[in-house]
């Protein structure tokens, strides 16, 4: 590396001669594809799509790294999820980076390797790419945001229009493994914990469910934060119909739950990036179930309740037989003792 | 490795959904055939607030016995001075460590979650010990420990004092908000209370033991039951309770003997009062009474934050919002009879410590027991928001 | 008023000891146990041991409980 002290500096971001070696010595190489190694001020692209989905996003997540992840695969797949919950296929992200002044070069390259990995995993290419830097304390380390861009068939577009009461919901697989694996990486509570963040791209899987089980899927919404509970409520009133979720049917991994145990936290309530909640055509529901359990992405998978007339509320089932309406998250949870 | 799988089981079995719902139906049958139909039971404990809450058992047991939450909600009885002093603390330069449960509750002038967003250096802790463990390794901080909480947890905030002082650390302190309960189920008894039975805090009763509680039916009168945490526990304890009203007998039974010993921790206990000792406290909503906290004991007082440092603040007055948190702590009156429930007082939007806390009875209703559209909880009584 | 969870012992080492629960482990005050050792249970409250789980008690709690729900039990 041929940068003084392996850091990022101010420097780097005056558009000079610093802010052209880091681009073509630490991002191109990393990222790299055809459209972005034109270095144009703007990709090309060519589409053939009869609707196409945008998105974008942002990333910031302490600490960058973390068992099963870190901010580049979680920009990359975050974005690539949103696509996919509509129904797209994702093809092109850009990201926008604002380092820390003082970052150090090689954490920012471990970064970039993992965005590179996480597009390759998901078909995808980052084709449009800025950096800027900020001063030291304006931001922690890296901050990313994302576009992405991806195209939709005929009958592929997902929403709410499409449910119907009757329709069964399912869970691509457990439950609160992101946010359990990001706190217990910050360290500051003393515990080591064998969790992993679930942060994967979803597109391979629900892109098998659409070939194999065609208009099998309605609406689809990724729990990331707020967890289950608050994506449920949201999509509910989003389709003006009431969703019923059986607690017992929800899957929670052993080392989830006891985390949440020790924690005082509600696993319905954590936020995942590697798992989709959707809203199933009844009659396909089990074809539907079968292809995600055939998945690495879905091997815990599970129909775990169903949409009926209503009001746009959503309700848990309780072990005990009970019903009790859930409701959106107000504020992350905090470790308790009471 | 061991293995995971199982690894609980003879535990997990507490909350056997199966053994829990024939549990309902014997409780729904006693109280019919010989209780007339309907009973109230008092609920301590916090946890058991939203244990009872989140699990549904208040809403199956619904129309046959009522539950209502009493004072055990460490947060919600913290008087708004306390709050505010511990905001104030946290304004300095002082780098405050506390349990999560503390973060949200709102004094006269915002809460610790808001303060710390206005740069305070506030930090939640999971153990007593790790403000003690991070006092050690920033020794040009002034850490202080907010110590809240009843007897289950001011045996390990003595412990981490104890080990403050043989590091010979001159930078920690604690803020010290302890309550005790026995004192405070006096005070629900010597005054108006419309319950006809106890469950009793488990965790709590692991460390002061059944013999401490005993005093409940030997000068009360009154039938009460210790239990655990899972639902086949609260369930197996409100069945004794029903039982034990139906045959018209006074008596505190241990339901929880897999962790409760008659004499309680008595280790736990000695921790406890080496150094801390009883002082007349405040309770949010009931009152000054006397003998029901803890202070530290003259020779442990330089690890008072109120000694060390010097914290400014005005004496808060909560009547004046409308707020009835008083009288649902008593079990007077509940949640959604509040004319504020559900309208002004939300989680988001919380105007007593009640719908604050995680575990306060408001904000337990609010989360786990609306039904319908009307947002009032079936069978409460109350009118809907308009 | 208090989270505890049962989680098992698995090295003591005077008064400290690393406890398991699941997957996770941490390191817990074990000055309220003395008599808990590797292999033993422990309900954990804010990183200290406050009692050890009686499994006997347990079982036997059980037990009662599936006789009551028996056919014909009262």
């Amino acid at each position: 590396m041929t940068h003084p002290g392996g850091r990022v500096l101010l420097a780097h971001g005056d558009g000079g001669l610093l802010t052209h070696r880091l681009i073509s010595e630490v991002f191109l190489p990393r990222l790299g594809n055809p459209v972005l190694l034109r270095r144009e001020d703007a990709a090309v692209l060519t589409l053939e799509a009869d609707a196409v989905a945008f998105t974008t996003d942002s990333f910031v997540v302490r600490p960058l790294f973390f068992p099963g992840g870190d901010i580049g695969r979680l920009a990359v797949c975050g974005t690539v999820n949103d696509l996919t919950m509509v129904g797209a296929r994702p093809l092109f992200l850009s990201a926008g980076f604002l380092l820390e002044e003082g970052l150090d070069l090689e954490v920012l390259g471990r970064v970039l390797d993992s965005m590179r990995a996480a597009a390759a995993e998901a078909g995808v290419q980052v084709v449009a790419a800025d950096t800027k830097v900020v001063e030291r304390g304006s931001v922690d380390g890296v901050f990313i945001n994302t576009a992405g861009l991806g195209v939709l068939s005929p009958g592929e577009r997902l929403g709410p229009e499409m449910v119907r009461p009757g329709d069964r919901l399912l869970v691509s697989g457990s439950l609160g493994e992101h946010e359990l694996a990001v706190v217990v990486a910050r360290g500051d509570l003393g515990i080591e914990s064998d969790i992993r963040s679930d942060c994967a791209p979803l597109n391979g899987l629900v892109g098998e469910i659409m070939a194999r089980c065609p208009g099998a899927l309605r609406f689809m919404r990724d729990p990331t934060r707020g967890g289950l509970a608050t994506v449920a409520c949201e999509m509910a009133a989003a389709c003006g119909m009431d969703f019923y979720l059986h607690e017992e049917s929800i899957p929670v991994g052993e080392e989830a739950r006891g985390l949440c145990d020790l924690l005082g936290l509600d696993p319905l309530y954590l936020a995942n990036e590697g798992k989709f909640l959707a809203v199933v055509d009844r009659a396909q529901a089990e074809s539907v179930l079968e292809v995600c359990r055939a998945h690495p992405l879905g091997a815990s998978a599970a129909l775990v309740g169903e949409v009926r007339p209503g009001r746009g509320h959503a309700y848990l089932v309780t072990a005990l037989g009970g019903t009790r309406r859930l409701e959106l998250l107000t504020g992350a949870q905090f470790p308790r003792i009471c | 490795m061991l293995p995971v799988e199982g690894e609980r089981l003879l535990w997990d079995r507490f909350r056997d959904p199966g053994v829990a719902r024939g549990l309902v139906d014997r409780i729904r049958a006693r109280v019919a055939r010989e209780l007339g139909g309907h009973v109230t039971l008092m609920e301590v404990c916090g946890t058991h607030t939203v244990a009872i809450s989140r699990s549904g058992i208040r809403a199956a047991l619904r129309d046959a016995v009522t539950l209502v939450s009493g004072p055990g909600c460490p947060v919600c009885v913290t008087p708004p001075e306390d709050v505010d002093a511990m905001v104030a603390l946290a304004e300095t330069d002082v780098t405050v460590f506390t349990f999560g449960d503390m973060m949200r509750v709102p004094g006269t002038s915002g809460s610790l979650e808001a303060v710390r967003a206005r740069g305070a250096r506030v930090q939640v802790a999971y153990s007593p010990m790790d403000a003690v463990s991070y006092a050690a390794t920033h020794t040009r901080e002034q850490v202080v420990f907010l110590a809240v909480g009843f007897e289950t947890t001011a045996p390990g905030v003595a412990l981490a004092v104890g080990r403050a002082r043989e590091l010979g650390l001159t930078n920690f302190a604690i803020y010290p908000a302890h309550k005790l309960i026995p004192p405070a189920l006096r005070a629900l008894l010597d005054g108006e209370i419309g319950v006809r039975g106890f469950l009793l805090p488990g965790h709590v009763s692991t460390v002061i033991g059944r013999r401490a509680l005993a005093f409940l039916a030997e000068e009360y009168g009154m039938p009460a039951v210790i239990a655990g945490f899972e639902p086949v526990d609260i369930l197996v304890a409100i069945d004794r309770l029903t039982g034990m009203l139906a045959r018209g007998e006074a008596g505190v039974v241990n339901a929880y003997s897999r962790a409760v010993r008659e004499e309680g921790n008595v280790l736990a206990q000695e921790a406890m009062w080496s150094c801390f000792e009883p002082v007349d406290a405040t309770w949010r909503g009931l009152g000054l009474i006397p003998s029901s906290g803890l202070g530290l004991r003259p020779g442990w007082d330089e690890f008072d934050a109120r000694r060390r440092f010097t914290i400014r603040v005005r004496p808060a007055e909560d009547a004046a919002t409308g707020c009835r948190c008083g009288d649902v702590l008593r079990g007077l009156l509940l949640p959604p009879r509040c004319p504020l429930f559900a309208r002004v007082c939300t989680p988001a939007t919380p105007r007593g410590p009640c719908m604050v806390s995680s575990e306060g009875a408001c904000a337990a209703y609010f989360r786990y027991e609306r039904g319908d559209e009307d947002d009032a909880p079936r069978g409460a009584g109350a009118p809907g928001p308009r | 008023m208090c989270l505890a969870v049962p989680v098992r012992v698995l090295t003591r080492d005077g008064e400290w000891g690393e406890v398991q629960s699941g997957g996770t482990r941490l390191r817990v005050a074990l000055h309220f146990v003395p008599e808990a050792g590797p292999g033993d249970w422990v309900l954990v409250h804010a990183g200290v041991a406050i009692a050890v789980l009686d499994e006997e008690e347990a079982r036997q709690s059980l037990a009662l409980l599936e006789e009551l729900n028996a056919p014909g039990g009262r």
